[in-house]
């Protein structure tokens, strides 16, 4: 088990290897499918971003809402490979690493080695776990997406598993 | 005649929502314990215990299993004996979907056009599956059904000829090729002839049954059980990182069907296998 502080995670992405156990602690940002089309767009037209992606980790999630007292709602990751299309342009705008669930595209392996990020899978379907790792949530951007807005999310010991490493070794290839 | 108001059948439904987003099924929780046991692959065995433990904390916190609460598939079963007063059983429906997802913390993840996509805001509408018996009961059942789940789920019309080696084949190559993503541990939902429009609907009732109990025809039985190994055999296991256990159950629900067609659908039903009935 590696435990990761999110400003610290440039200095550790090319010793991270596929099926490394991790935890990471710091900042993410949440966006799913209609955000990442907002983002392309605005990347497209040059306009600006809600956050820098530079140095970004991306969360594929769209979280229940709270119940009062807590900082966020059940938060799972959603299926990566739908974000595939729009992996490249977020790569290229410097995110260094992303979370979701499931294997990725061979074109979005090839983009995560180019570019020397890390692809990291979280469990699916263990939401209510998953929450008791955030701290804060704060609502950043798109916020008439309901839940497929952009949330900040300050988390600790968020338990991931090295999916996609920075070399392009790909657990769901080597897994058997 | 038993009168039933619009008004209990919204509390009913608002409950149901709740409950069944908080509470893993007793019998889903034997299977992922008697998978826990089996499982060879310490991975594999430290994510099922995550699972085991996240349906822990749901359940006490009463918080969501998975932040994917669904759409919210009602089913009812109304005895020929029952009458609705006040607003309609669909709309009672509705209502307390909508109640039980805006008042539960649960997520709202319907959009109300398939291309516009603008969020509904209460995650409804629901879909409603009504079927008319004989007697005097109401019997609702919801089960909230996840985004990935159904994107992996398929329908094909195969040849009548290619029969059940054909069946078998077609449920082990969508698990293959398309099962990473749901989710695994699976439910797998298996229809079989019907129609067109009717096979996915027998698909998904066919998860309602609990994990365990074989077909009623011991015919079908037969073929749950050689699917099962075959799937199990394939290795992708739980969340697609290896294991023996990729499937926990296959439910086959077959329905006559024309000369010309075989029509077969495939439902995916990932771990978090959340359903639950109540009887007015």
């Amino acid at each position: 088990m590696i435990s990761i502080q999110i400003p610290d995670i440039n200095n550790n992405i090319s010793t991270l290897r596929a099926g490394d156990q991790v935890l990471l602690s710091g900042t993410l940002f949440t966006a799913r499918d209609a955000a990442h089309i907002r983002l392309a767009e605005l990347i497209a037209g040059n306009k600006p971003l809600p956050m820098d992606l530079a140095g970004a980790v991306i969360y594929y999630c769209g979280p229940c809402p709270a119940k009062p007292g807590e900082p966020i709602g059940s938060c799972g990751p959603t299926t990566a490979s739908r974000m595939d299309p729009f992996t490249p342009v977020m790569l290229s705008q410097g995110i260094i690493a992303m979370i979701g669930k499931g294997p990725r595209s061979p074109a979005t392996v090839a983009a995560i080695q180019q570019h020397g990020a890390v692809y990291f899978a979280a469990t699916g379907g263990i939401a209510a776990l998953l929450a008791g790792k955030v701290i804060t949530s704060t609502l950043i951007a798109f916020g008439d997406l309901g839940p497929e807005a952009i949330y900040r999310l300050e988390v600790k010991n968020f338990p991931l598993l090295v999916a996609i490493d920075s070399q392009g070794n790909n657990i769901y290839d080597t897994k058997r | 005649m038993k009168t039933i108001s619009s008004g209990t059948i919204t509390e009913v439904v608002s409950r149901l929502c709740h409950q069944a987003n908080y509470y893993l099924p007793e019998d889903v929780l034997r299977a992922l314990e008697h998978a826990y046991t089996r499982e060879e692959s310490e991975r594999a065995r430290e994510i099922i215990e995550q699972i085991r433990e996240n349906a822990r904390i749901a359940a006490h916190k009463e918080m969501a299993l998975c932040q994917d609460t669904g759409i919210a598939e009602i089913f009812v079963t109304m005895g020929s004996g029952v009458s609705v007063t006040g607003s309609t059983l669909s709309e009672a429906i509705q209502e307390g979907v909508a109640r039980g997802y805006t008042t539960g913390f649960l997520r709202t993840s319907m959009v109300c056009d398939p291309l516009r996509r603008v969020n509904t805001g209460d995650n409804t509408p629901a879909t409603i599956t009504i079927d008319i018996v004989a007697g005097d009961e109401l019997s609702i059942t919801i089960l909230p059904k996840g985004g990935g789940t159904e994107n992996a789920s398929v329908v094909t019309m195969m040849a009548p000829n290619t029969g059940m080696e054909g069946l078998m084949d077609c449920v082990v190559e969508t698990v293959k090729t398309k099962g990473m993503n749901a989710c695994p541990p699976l439910i797998i939902g298996v229809g079989v002839g019907g129609s067109f429009s009717t096979v996915a609907g027998l698909a998904k009732k066919a998860l309602l049954r609990p994990i365990g109990s074989p077909a009623i025809d011991d015919y079908y039985a037969t073929i749950e059980k050689r699917v099962l190994s075959a799937i199990n055999a394939l290795g992708i296991g739980p969340m697609g990182l290896g294991g023996v256990t990729t499937a926990l159950a296959v439910h086959i629900q077959p329905a006559p069907c024309h000369i010309a067609s075989l029509p077969v659908a495939v439902n995916m039903q990932c771990h978090c296998m959340r359903r639950l009935t109540e009887v007015i």
